[in-house]
């Protein structure tokens, strides 16, 4: 049976109680996934976050998945965590030119500002980029 | 052919105007020639919607038991100070006021989240608005202090009134430098890294009546989801600027004066709009409708994207040092393709006015006329022509 490669980017949000385990150690040794940190902020006995890609085999993201799950690690996609204001967006286009990750582009015809939430790597320029203040960032 | 305005708004009346949009009218011409379409088409409609910062509002707050002169003293509508030059309890509020307590630059980029822009928008939108004055107190003006919540129905008058709006073209900022600026044309990236620009290009008003043909004082038309007038040209406004074969200015040129009551507007026309490390300032929405009166006046509306030439400048050197100096010339087809060739560098170009909103604006004009909703003016007064000599004088400083 051919193994199926998965690719995600995902928030792991480290409750108190748990930044203080080798979670990610064990994470890393025992099932074999790839992985690029993008942002992170882990600070002994406060609630942590690490945003990270995750890729590999579906069946040991999956067990990895899980075993973060059982240790107490809240998990998030990341397009979740930026989010546009439809009533706020002027759709005006400042932030297609500025998105390090081209995750915004600007239809064709009817010159409507799209946002593709699964190229954002919620690196927050777009925040203050935003003349309209129409970009939020939720955790 | 030629038509009159009284003409046309008969056709109005009857529900028998023939109206296209700026962006509609250059296929219709295309495909029927210019002569039967001017003869058919009574209105071409036009549309913007971007940032405009000399725009205001004056209101009327009535007066207070007992009364205050809030004139010579201060006053705040949610902490953003409005202007009290004016009688007890006119006001006036600018859209680039900030609060008092905003740290402005203090701390590099500010991020400029509320002011004046967004207070209009609040007060259009029909929320409550905290009016604080500070008087200095009269035999007839007792009061000293008043605090309280105001909405826009309590206002005796709001009236917008701005007094330039409508750039005719305007300059794509691009950044030579090698470090990041925060400009009023967005943040530009270091090396040439980005270029922003902000007309709605083959839509904007008067790049579709490049010699104010039509357009002058009384003229009415779309402001900010109601209707409005022109009431002048607006300020810097400079028709002595190069142009192109057809007449089309490839430089910031006419600009014009508008109000209207605020109180049939909507915030979706009227925002406030915060630029980082610049301040705040309001996007407005104007449509002007231009009456075709003669297959001269039709042609000027046919303007396309490739043919309007806007000057690509530095807002690193150039622009802050008051240099004329242009470092390219590109078209807003260029522009709106999403990128641009400066000095052999492809870059990366966004608006800073939406498309999107002056196609809404021209459509909703269009539909009103088409409804006998809306009926045209005649101009009081036509605005300066290329001929009358006006042109844009710098500040000399003497002692």
């Amino acid at each position: 049976m051919a193994n199926t490669t998965v690719s995600h980017r995902v928030i792991l949000h480290f409750p108190s109680r748990v930044v203080n385990q080798p979670v990610i150690s064990n994470f890393i040794k025992n099932y074999d996934l790839s992985f690029n940190i993008m942002k992170a902020s882990i600070i002994p006995d406060q609630e942590g976050y690490v945003m990270l890609e995750l890729s590999g085999d579906q069946d040991k993201y999956n067990a990895g998945i899980s075993y973060l799950h059982d240790a107490g690690v809240r998990i998030e996609p990341f397009s979740q965590n930026v989010q546009r204001s439809d009533e706020r967006c002027v759709q005006c286009g400042a932030c297609v030119g500025f998105c390090p990750t081209e995750a915004f582009h600007l239809d064709g015809v009817a010159r409507a500002v799209v946002f593709n939430n699964n190229l954002c790597v919620a690196c927050g320029l777009c925040l203050t980029a935003c003349p309209a203040r129409a970009m939020q960032l939720r955790f | 052919m030629p038509k009159t305005i009284a003409e046309i708004n008969e056709r109005i009346k009857r529900g028998q105007a023939v109206v296209a949009t700026a962006d509609e009218i250059i296929d219709l011409a295309r495909e029927k020639g210019i002569a039967r379409t001017a003869a058919e088409v009574d209105v071409v409609t036009t549309g913007t919607f971007g940032p405009m910062c000399s725009s205001g509002a004056y209101i009327n707050t009535g007066h207070s038991q007992s009364r205050i002169k809030m004139g010579g003293g201060q006053a705040f509508l949610n902490d953003v100070p409005a202007y009290t030059g004016f009688a007890a309890v006119d006001l006036f509020i600018g859209a680039n006021a900030l609060p008092d307590a905003d740290p402005r630059n203090r701390v590099h980029p500010g991020e400029f989240n509320y002011g004046g822009g967004h207070v209009i928008e609040e007060l259009v939108a029909g929320k409550d608005v905290r009016l604080v004055a500070h008087a200095y107190g009269t035999d007839c003006y007792p009061r000293r202090e008043l605090d309280t919540l105001v909405s826009i129905n309590d206002l005796n008058e709001a009236v917008l009134f701005n007094i330039r709006n409508a750039y005719q073209n305007y300059n794509v900022a691009v950044n030579a430098s090698s470090k990041t600026i925060y400009t009023y044309m967005g943040i530009l990236k270091p090396n040439l890294g980005n270029a922003t620009y902000c007309s709605a290009g083959q839509l904007s008003p008067l790049l579709n009546d490049p010699f104010y043909n039509t357009v002058g004082i009384g003229t009415r038309i779309f402001l900010g989801g109601g209707t409005g007038y022109v009431t002048w040209q607006g300020t810097q406004f400079n028709p002595d600027v190069p142009r192109t074969a057809n007449g089309v200015p490839r430089r910031g040129a006419g600009t014009i004066a508008v109000i209207g009551d605020l109180k049939q507007m909507s915030s979706r026309y009227l925002r406030g709009i915060s630029m980082l490390g610049y301040g705040v300032t309001m996007a407005v929405g104007i449509g002007l409708p231009i009456p075709i009166l003669s297959e001269e006046i039709l042609a000027y509306t046919l303007v396309t994207d490739a043919d309007i030439l806007a000057p690509v400048v530095d807002y690193a050197g150039a622009y802050p040092n008051r240099s004329s100096e242009v470092l390219a010339e590109v078209s807003y087809a260029e522009l709106k393709s999403g990128q641009i060739k400066v000095r052999g560098a492809t870059i990366p170009a966004a608006s800073l006015s939406s498309y999107q909103r002056a196609v809404e604006i021209a459509q909703t004009l269009k539909k009103w006329i088409e409804r006998s909703e809306f009926f045209l003016t005649e101009r009081v007064a036509p605005l300066p022509g290329v001929e009358s000599g006006m042109s844009l004088k710098p500040l000399t400083e003497r002692r």
